[in-house]
């Protein structure tokens, strides 16, 4: 079946990207997920070999590239097992360094930006608070004109890269009044006042989440990205993008998993034959199989209508919904075609169970999704 | 969201289809429901609109229009609340006529094909026997070849169209001593000596006639024989994908349906003193719905795309007819719990289409056959779901490569504009380069157009040299975009992506410039 999305070029930048992971970052997975974090030098390595350059601005080191680059990025690193690893790795450029992409002034984009590109800083986006998650007009982190500067104070959880990152794109509030009075700064993680703490989670073991905390952190003006009270319209704005990259990456992992769970189907023997000649198992294969490979085919179209700047709001929630929901129900699955090994370590079907249970709750739970489809659709 | 597989061509087709059903069709259905029948002019009606014949040649009086359009055609039928409906006329032109258009001979397809076109002669496709069903290889009817005729006796059963219709595509056995290797297909008239049809009572798809046939001795003239002998199981086995893909239409577009009658219901109805669209968790149900119909419905175009593309997609087709079918299912339910009691009453029209569902995930291969192919493909043939490969049909392709070059014109104009190197200070500064990088194993050219550099790396290490040569790999590139990657401006891979290299020969080579360049 040939592919209306990817083409040579395509097929030939996913191979030695393969190579690349292979060689250089699934050899390190285990170690990060006893630690905690990504380390360091995965970045600046991802960053050396053009990785985050991908959509960039080439006036800062960034490529021109179609949008399937991208989504080669976030199918392959979630073909590492390890979510946390993906998602570390890819906090920093789809969430971080896109909001500094679409509305960073050259100041940001040359100290911070360009940095980013080339790995040798890491960055992560701080929008959550302990009372405000999806209801991002209700956030209370606050920043007050002084003389030349924003005193910045609140509070952020939740955030990947939260502890370790060099730089913070920070959701505050600069008015009182609701989703308005939002803007968007960029804070280095240097500066006095700024403090994380991690947090300790069920999966995902390899990405550290920080809870942080701003304590009269003073902000240049020039660390304003875009325009004051402009930043839930930014963030708004970068949701498409970042729900296509949770759908991408569930799809992936979906697929990951069932090919993991049908070597071992097919290697594991009962009752004198292997366990991939047992009716039973093979029509929920089949079933799996199915709807991942339908969700792909919706996924990239709306991928491609995204790149050609259509309106998808609504489908980027469909597809947002459906690909993190399956992700979970491939997960147990698999997890039962392992029998007692699913359980054990050893195997990968325990972690990719536990990293796959985040995909319904981050970037907006179903429940908002299904809130958002239902005012789109229901008149 | 764009729809790339519809142009206003296909738009200004479905709103004329549309006027037509809703004139012709939808006033009648309920008479045809009780009837159990559609008459025979409404075929005629069909086909004097040419809707009978939307892919076949000018020449049988088809229209020879692309294959979306009859995508259109199975959507707006799957849409008049009636699977009946669907059935019959999903029958006449994607099950039964394709086999004599693919196969039969001049005098068939004159004789036959069009008036099927016409509406003249309504089509069956008679495979199924009481004790076989997909299992095809296992029928019992017979056909014994007597001088110009052969003699058919056996039995068929579930056949839509087969009470008033007129045409048979007949499923026989020519070879009874073989299994699939003896399975013919013939055309018989319906009404010819010998062959009887009792009118079998269903659940639901009330509208169309289904018949158990019996042949008894009938005589079919030999010249009625489709394609060759013996060759029936392999010609129906091509047809499956067809079927398939208007099942799997089927199935999305009467949920569509089904969702747009309740969302109305529920905007009127009211509960509580508010409307019942208003409550949270009947909203959460339909937005899950309505993702579910959508997924299925873009996976289905592109299995349609691939189709049209004539590409054999049977795992795709098969995933497909599975999935949409079993999303109707359970649409209809949820839909038909929306209106509560009425849902139940025959006031309404979900009560139908709740029957007329049912049958989707049996006809046509039952969701179980499906999984049984879709694990054959998946779990013992691993490599056929792996294959890729390029091109990319989907007509605004154009439109984004011409916006690529353009961006890449403009960015090959910033390059020029700043520190322009001269061709001999690249030639040397690529010599320092590849002399202290690992040899490339093979000879590399790259062309500016008016000189280039060639670097020969078979001999243990890389000789540079600006003379023109043979090569493994040549790589048309300007000299300042690769004057910049000499000087560490531009990275090769980005270039590769943004386009700035064209590669003839082996890629491979010319993705080895990253070493050469440190």
């Amino acid at each position: 079946m040939h592919s209306f999305y990817f083409h040579d070029e395509h097929n030939l930048f996913r191979k030695s990207l393969r190579d690349f992971l292979d060689k250089e970052i699934v050899p390190e997975i285990d170690q990060w997920e006893e630690n905690g974090r990504v380390s360091k030098s995965a970045f600046k390595k991802m960053g050396e070999m053009g990785y985050y350059g991908l959509g960039m601005d080439e006036k800062y080191g960034g490529v021109n590239t179609d949008v399937f680059y991208t989504i080669i990025l976030i199918e392959e690193l979630n073909k590492c097992n390890s979510g946390g690893t993906a998602a570390s790795l890819l906090a920093h450029s789809t969430l971080a360094m896109e909001h500094l992409q679409k509305n960073g002034n050259d100041f940001l984009k040359t100290n911070y930006l360009k940095p980013a590109i080339n790995g040798d800083l890491i960055g992560c986006l701080a929008i959550t608070e302990p009372n405000a998650g999806s209801d991002v007009a209700s956030i209370k982190t606050s920043a007050v004109k002084k003389e030349n500067h924003y005193i910045l104070n609140g509070s952020k959880t939740f955030i990947t890269n939260g502890v370790y990152s060099d730089f913070m794109v920070v959701a505050t509030r600069t008015e009182n009044t609701g989703f308005e009075g939002i803007s968007m700064m960029l804070i280095d993680s240097k500066w006095e006042g700024v403090s994380a703490t991690p947090l300790k989670k069920l999966g995902w073991h390899a990405s550290d989440t920080g809870e942080i905390s701003f304590d009269n952190v003073k902000v240049p003006f020039e660390h304003l990205i875009g325009e004051e009270n402009q930043g839930f319209y930014y963030i708004m704005q970068r949701f498409e993008l970042e729900r296509l990259v949770l759908s991408t990456g569930a799809l992936a992992s979906a697929e990951y998993a069932l090919d993991y769970g049908l070597k071992y189907l097919s290697e594991r023997e009962a009752f004198g034959r292997p366990l991939s000649k047992f009716q039973e198992l093979r029509h929920r294969v089949a079933q799996l199989s199915s709807e991942i490979e339908s969700l792909k085919s919706f996924n990239y179209q709306i991928c491609r209508s995204f790149s050609d700047g259509y309106d998808v709001t609504t489908q980027c929630a469909m597809v947002k919904l459906l690909s993190t929901e399956l992700m979970d129900k491939v997960s147990y699955e698999v997890l039962q075609f392992l029998g007692g090994y699913g359980y054990m370590e050893e195997y990968q079907a325990a972690r990719i169970f536990r990293d796959s249970r985040i995909g319904t709750i981050g970037g907006g739970t179903s429940e908002i999704m299904r809130e958002i489809i239902a005012k789109q659709i229901i008149q | 969201m764009k729809n790339y597989y519809f142009n206003e061509d296909h738009e200004m087709f479905r709103q004329g289809l549309k006027d037509f059903l809703a004139k012709e069709v939808i006033p009648n259905i309920e008479k045809w429901e009780e009837e159990q029948r559609i008459p025979k002019e409404v075929f005629k009606k069909f086909g004097d609109m040419g809707y009978l014949g939307l892919n076949y040649p000018e020449k049988y009086g088809g229209t020879d229009a692309d294959f979306f359009y009859s995508v259109v055609f199975v959507e707006e039928i799957s849409k008049v609340f009636s699977g009946g409906f669907m059935a019959a006329f999903s029958v006449q032109q994607y099950m039964s006529s394709p086999y004599l258009f693919k196969h039969g001979s001049e005098f068939i397809k004159e004789k036959y094909l069009t008036k099927a076109i016409t509406g003249d002669a309504i089509c069956s496709i008679a495979i199924t026997e009481p004790n076989a069903g997909s299992d095809v290889a296992n029928i019992r009817t017979t056909a014994v070849r007597e001088g110009d005729h052969y003699i058919v006796n056996g039995s068929k059963t579930f056949i839509t169209s087969g009470v008033y219709g007129d045409v048979l595509i007949t499923v026989v056995k020519t070879d009874p001593s073989e299994g699939f290797n003896g399975i013919s297909l013939l055309v018989i008239d319906r009404h010819a000596d010998g062959v009887s049809a009792t009118k079998l009572k269903k659940l639901g798809w009330h509208a169309s006639d289904t018949a158990e046939l019996a042949f008894d001795n009938v005589k079919v003239p030999v010249e009625n024989l489709l394609g060759d002998e013996n060759q029936g199981f392999f010609y129906l086995m091509g047809g499956l994908q067809l079927e398939r893909l208007v099942g799997a239409i089927g199935g999305y577009a009467g949920s569509e349906s089904a969702l747009d009658y309740s969302l109305q219901y529920m905007s009127e109805r009211e509960a509580f003193g508010r409307s019942i669209n208003k409550f949270q968790v009947l909203r959460h149900r339909v937005a899950q719905m309505a993702s579910e119909i959508e997924c299925i419905k873009y996976f289905v175009y592109n299995c349609c795309k691939l189709h049209a593309d004539g590409e054999y997609v049977v795992k795709e087709c098969s995933m497909a007819k599975l999935l949409g079918t079993e999303l109707s299912d359970k649409v209809m339910y949820q839909c038909l719990q929306f209106f509560g009691g009425y849902g139940y009453m025959e006031e309404y029209k979900m009560a139908r289409m709740f029957r007329d569902s049912r049958i989707g995930t049996i006809g046509g291969g039952t969701s179980e056959i499906m999984r049984e192919i879709i694990a054959k493909m998946v779990i013992d043939d691993k490599s056929y779901a792996k294959t890729t490969s390029k091109s990319n049909p989907i007509s605004n392709t154009k439109k984004t490569d011409s916006i690529k070059e353009e961006k890449t014109k403009s960015n090959n104009q910033n390059t020029t504009n700043t520190k322009i190197m001269s061709y001999e200070n690249t030639l040397n500064a690529m010599k320092e380069k590849a002399a202290s990088a690992d040899a490339l194993g093979s000879i590399l050219k790259l062309n500016f157009g008016e000189n280039q550099i060639v670097i020969d790396g078979t001999n243990g290490g890389n000789v540079v040299s600006g003379d023109d040569a043979e090569a493994n790999c040549t790589v048309d590139v300007s000299l300042e975009d690769f004057t910049a990657m000499v000087k560490g401006e531009l990275n090769p891979m980005g270039a590769f992506m943004a386009g700035k290299m064209k590669v003839k020969g082996d890629t491979g080579i010319a993705l080895k410039l990253q070493s050469l360049m440190g």
